[in-house]
């Protein structure tokens, strides 16, 4: 109850703040990303790792990188598969 | 006492390393400490106008790491603070001037006669930033509640723990609580939860600052400054005091307690 009177009174009227705090998110989302240039790299080997266990995978065509999307930052992973292990479905 | 050397350090320029090192300096002074302040902005050299100590240099950084002087020369004793000296930057050479290796060594000679040396850094992450860092036990990074200064200082807490300095310290300069009441400025928590380090104080914004600097007196000296009294608490949690976070809000009308008992209840 005091918390719908809370935001009934003091709500945010949508200040700059916020626009701020969420510029920064996204663009440090990148800056973290691309600071450190194993970051990438190291993060697809170990995607390659674990997706091997499961299918079969063409390694070299992998391809992992960030787009930026309106409002939000995607992980977006091209992983070209050539076929699926046997015991996938057990 | 063991001696800490501390970087005060950015990123960004013009965000007040030099206005933190200068009163943070002076108000361990002010403890009784013995504190060595180093210009390292070689090239732009600023501290010894803000400190007032621009007219008695004779020697420089420059000068002491290539053996032109002792090192003993150089430091410029400040008369109104027992224990406070400056080793000021060279105005005519370049960040290239000095080498990170020759600025450990320097800090670690006078490590032997204070208890805090506070480094200025200058802007950028270039070999000025380097240099700043060399001989450091920990860093103390000075940010302002803007986007472009807390993105470097995220840049600057990463490059400050590749060079192994893991517990680097926030302050958050020129704060302004009404800007953050209205919801226009982002709060300590939102900068907190970025950067994930530790918070070592909030300064506000504060005019005494401009006028100090004019006349060449830290705010720490003016009893009625809040930017002075800010850094008079840092400069104690530096020492390793626990010293509250000091409550920026200087209104204290009925409204204002109403949210934070509605705040207190959720
Ligand atoms: N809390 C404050 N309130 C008002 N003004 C401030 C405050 N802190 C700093 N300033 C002003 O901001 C300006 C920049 O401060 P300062 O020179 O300390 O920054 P800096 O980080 O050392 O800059 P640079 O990167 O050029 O070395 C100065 O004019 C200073 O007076
Ligand atoms: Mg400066």
């Amino acid at each position: 109850m005091l918390d719908i009177i809370s935001r009934i009174f003091f709500r945010d009227h949508g200040g700059s703040r916020e626009v701020a705090r969420e510029r920064l998110r996204l663009v440090l989302i990148h800056d973290r990303a691309s600071v450190s240039p194993n970051f990438l790299n190291a993060m697809k080997e170990e995607l390659i790792k674990v997706i091997r266990e499961y299918m079969d995978i063409d390694e070299e065509s992998l391809v992992v990188s960030f787009e930026n999307e309106e409002d939000s930052v995607a992980l977006v992973a091209n992983i070209p598969i050539r076929g699926f292990r046997h015991a996938v479905n057990e | 006492m063991k001696s800490r050397v501390l970087v005060v350090t950015s990123g960004k320029g013009g965000v007040g390393k030099t206005t933190t090192t200068a009163n943070l300096g002076t108000a361990l002074a002010m403890m009784g400490k013995k504190v060595v302040l180093l210009d390292t902005d070689i090239g732009l050299r600023n501290l010894d106008v803000v400190l007032g100590l621009e007219n008695r240099i004779v020697f420089d950084i420059v000068d002491v790491v290539n053996a032109k002087c002792k090192l003993k020369q150089a430091l410029i004793r400040d008369k109104r603070f027992e224990g406070l000296c400056l080793l000021p930057a060279a105005q005519t050479k370049d960040k290239s001037a000095v080498t990170p290796h020759q600025m450990k060594n320097l800090t670690n000679e006078l490590r032997s006669d204070f208890d805090y040396i506070l480094v200025d850094c200058p802007a950028g992450i270039e070999q000025g930033f380097r240099n700043a860092i060399a001989g450091a036990d920990d860093a103390i990074v000075v940010a302002t509640p803007e986007v472009s200064s807390v993105r470097d200082a995220d840049r600057i807490i990463g490059l400050l723990e590749a060079a192994g300095l893991n517990k680097s310290r926030l302050i958050i300069n020129r704060l302004r609580s009404k800007m953050v009441k209205r919801g226009d400025m982002m709060n300590i928590e939102d900068i907190l939860d970025i950067l994930s380090i530790d918070l070592l104080g909030v300064v506000p914004e504060d005019e005494v600052i401009v006028i100090s600097t004019n006349r060449g007196e830290p705010a720490v000296m003016e009893n009625a400054s809040r930017a002075g009294a800010a850094y008079r608490r840092i400069a104690r949690r530096v020492t390793g005091e626990e010293v509250p976070m000091f409550n920026l809000d200087d209104s204290n009308n009925i409204l204002d307690r109403f949210k934070k008992l509605l705040k207190l209840a959720r």
